[in-house]
């Protein structure tokens, strides 16, 4: 017996993140380390619980060991419930066969019993991959208010950035009368956040036809997709459903490049960023490693950062984000940095402008990473990445843009 | 063995609580804020989950709200159970009254006692904090056929300073020879940390043989008055422990944590202690931030010096204050340009800005719960 729910959130966690390199070598991208203490898919899943909505299914496809266990219960986002909660769903065999998802859409219409089961309103589509806050029950309410069939979150871009999003061109209503994927001209600057409040009913006939034409269309040996933003929502436009956007005000940010993942860690440090992980009301939820409090040394120079539990640092840390149980030796140095669980910085070691991964260690006289006024060319300068697990020994170098995923 | 049914655990939560009177004034010792983000009672507890322990019994006594709000179901510790679990035993005496000791607090909870089918029971305190497996304690209780193992450490003990230790003495064979309650002597001596094991059907004999006599001190009754009749042997826990037995010695065992040595010995990588998870984000140092040895709680936001001090989670440090040699427990807030040393603040407590707050070293200023200045 299961008991109605109103809302089912999906969660897209199947994606590599190839553009993360070395950091989705062995974890999915939602389980992506961030902000001192997270993981990406802490974001959707505590936005979840603030929200209310507490039936969660996370697809998940690519390497999900470590996201499983992550997830594990769900307790920690309070998505351990009797009736609900959170479920991983990844690609299962049936009489028919086995498939694994063959894009967004797909998931979603493999896991259909999934929702059933809840006979939801409404389904929220969610991805795995971006930072912010937001209430998707005033979504939700937007889009029952607008006897809408689907719900589109966008956010205001700048103009220059329009051509790298989904475009939604709307009406005086907020009604969407066009889509355009990644448009060389914008007739708008409203960017698609990849959140979708769909009506159950009508993202279930779409989805079906979807997945119908575009297996018509492979048979035939004819290009074939089953995404969201490219098949569902055109073909809900061009049936004259009713899609509405539902304008995001607030910190929003994709963390698809090792840059972008960079930048924003680096806006936690910045006070005039609207992203504030201190409020009693909108906790952000994460499974907690049970490390004492971090202690700050006798040597210490820290400014500008944020450090978690259970590190020790003794070095000179400067605008970094530093993950729980980090140690930073006496007379390491730290600047633009983000060290992530476990890492170790020996005496002598100078990481700038860096990521470094899970349990690295950067042995004492190495270098990694340096500031953009060092280099000539400017445009030899970006942010060198440490992959997890590795050793940097003692006087190498790792140069900055330079990627490593072994140690060396 | 990943969870021993044969084992009960049983903490007195409230034993002591009169030692530190202002911080007992509205909660009682096992919750005791320690540490940055503990609780007193974390650290018995931890050590028993971490000793495989199944199921846990805490007594209480008075002043318990905010214990209960601390434990809730047990899921921080894994013990929200089926099968064994955590299990809060409020008081209640069967003479009347709130029990008086801890052979009549054992005897009004034995019901719960009874009903669990361990063969032995270990029982801790929360004023004594270390790090321990009692797997080796139990296994030497065993071999030795012991009727009751009391754990001790060899500490340091100064009759001027710590009110009513139990100091043991033992012959050659380990075997208990004499217990002094607050003697007056100084010196090194094994110091019990009131944590002992006893089978269950022993135990039931010398609860029910007391409660007939109306007696009820566990350590007057038994250890002092049946040493002879007895077979009490000790066990010596070789590592770092401190006790809270004076608010002076809470600021003491707070600062002891600045120590390394002393700091890993309490946190090991594999004896984890557990606690109430909070969610709070990193801390935030911001860019005129100057911290020197120091521990600091998730939570924080600092922005001013801090040095030689134990920050709780949440604690706000504004620009141009300077704090030295203090404890600021959860959601101390300190305006700007204050200069804070030697003080310890209860929770909340809110100092404006320009204030300065001078305790010394030996008697720590201590500002009360929700106190605003």
């Amino acid at each position: 017996m299961y008991t109605k729910k109103r809302v089912v959130a999906m969660l897209l966690a199947g994606g590599q993140g190839s553009r993360l390199y070395a950091l989705t070598k062995n974890v999915a991208k939602p389980a992506v380390p961030y902000g001192g203490k997270y993981r990406l898919i802490d974001f959707p899943l505590s936005n979840c619980t603030n929200s209310g909505i507490d039936t969660v299914g996370v697809l998940t496809q690519y390497q999900p060991l470590v996201l499983n266990e992550y997830i594990g219960n769900g307790q920690p986002w309070d998505l351990d419930k009797m009736n609900g909660g959170v479920h991983v769903l990844p690609p299962y065999e049936t009489q028919a066969g086995a498939s694994w998802y063959e894009g967004t859409a797909n998931a979603i219409y493999q896991n259909m019993r999934f929702i059933e089961r809840y006979n939801p309103e409404y389904v929220v589509v969610l991805g795995g991959d971006h930072i912010y806050k937001m209430d998707y029950s005033k979504m939700v309410d937007f889009h029952v208010a607008n006897n809408a069939d689907c719900t589109i979150s966008v956010i205001d871009v700048p103009k220059a950035e329009a051509s790298r999003f989904g475009i939604m061109i709307c009406d005086e209503q907020n009604q969407v009368t066009d889509f355009v994927e990644k448009p060389k001209e914008p007739k708008s600057t409203l960017a698609s956040m990849g959140i979708y409040v769909f009506s159950w009913d009508k993202l279930r006939k779409y989805l079906i036809e979807n997945e119908q034409e575009a297996n018509a269309l492979r048979e035939n040996g004819e290009p074939w997709s089953k995404d969201f933003g490219k098949d569902i929502i055109t073909s809900m436009l061009r049936d004259k459903q009713r899609l509405f956007a539902y304008e995001f005000e607030g910190y929003w940010k994709d963390v698809g490049t090792l840059d972008s993942l960079w930048e924003a860690n680096m806006d936690l440090l910045s006070p005039s960023v609207p992203l504030d992980l201190y409020d009693p009301n909108w906790k952000i939820y994460s499974r907690n490693n049970n490390m004492p409090p971090q202690y700050i040394g006798e040597n210490s120079n820290i400014e500008n950062s944020m450090i978690s539990e259970g590190s020790a640092i003794d070095g000179t840390v400067d605008f970094s984000v530093v993950f729980s149980g980090v140690t930073i030796e006496e007379g390491a140095t730290v600047n633009y940095s983000i060290l992530m669980p476990g890492t170790v910085i020996k005496s002598g070691a100078v990481v700038e402008y860096a990521i470094v991964g899970e349990d690295c260690v950067i042995e004492s006289g190495a270098k990694v990473g340096t500031s953009p006024e060092t280099v000539e060319n400017r445009a030899d300068w970006g942010i060198a990445v440490v992959g997890h697990n590795v050793t940097v020994s003692e006087n190498k170098v790792v140069e900055p843009k330079q990627i490593i995923g072994e140690s060396i | 063995m990943s969870v021993n049914y044969n084992v009960l655990g049983l903490i007195f939560a409230s034993m002591h609580d009169s030692y530190v009177s202002e911080l007992t004034k509205q909660r009682t010792m096992g919750s005791i804020p320690f540490g940055g983000r503990y609780r007193l009672i974390d650290f018995p507890l931890s050590n028993m989950v971490n000793s495989s322990v199944a199921e846990v019994g805490v007594i209480t006594k008075s002043n318990y709200g905010s214990l209960l709000d601390h434990l809730g179901s047990g899921r921080d510790w894994d013990l929200s159970r089926k099968k064994g679990g955590l299990h809060l035993l409020p008081p209640y005496s069967q003479t009347g009254g709130i029990y008086k000791g801890r052979l009549d607090a054992l005897n009004n909870v034995w019901s719960f006692v009874e009903h669990s089918s361990a063969k032995y029971v270990i029982m801790s305190n929360c004023d004594v904090i270390t790090t321990i497996d009692f797997n080796p304690v139990l296994k030497q209780h065993m071999a030795e056929e012991a009727d009751i193992t009391l754990v001790y450490s060899k500490g340091k003990y100064d009759c001027e300073k710590n009110s009513n230790a139990t100091i043991l003495e033992f012959d050659a064979d380990n075997r208990l020879k004499d217990v002094l309650v607050n003697p007056q002597i100084s010196g090194e001596c094994n110091m019990w940390l009131e944590m002992f094991i006893i089978s269950k059907d022993f135990l039931k004999k010398i609860v029910f043989d007391a409660a007939s006599r109306n007696q009820y001190s566990f350590t007057r009754e038994i250890l002092q008055g049946k040493k002879d009749e007895f077979k009490i042997m000790g066990y010596e826990h070789k590592d770092f422990f401190t006790r809270i037995d004076s608010i002076l010695s809470y600021y003491e065992a707070s600062r002891l944590l600045l120590d390394t040595s002393k700091r890993n010995a309490l946190f090991k990588h594999n004896l984890p202690v557990y606690t109430k998870i909070g969610d709070n984000g990193p801390v935030k140092y911001g860019i005129e931030a100057n911290v020197k040895n120091s521990l600091i709680a998730d939570g924080c936001v600092i922005e001013g010096t801090v040095e030689n001090s134990i920050l709780f989670r949440g604690v706000r440090v504004a620009k141009g204050t300077v704090i030295k040699d203090s404890v600021l427990l959860q959601g101390t807030k300190v305006g700007s340009k204050c200069n804070i040393t030697s003080v310890i603040t209860d929770k909340n407590v809110e100092i404006s800005s320009e204030k300065v707050l001078t305790g010394s070293e030996t008697y720590p200023l201590y500002i009360g719960k929700d106190g605003k200045i």
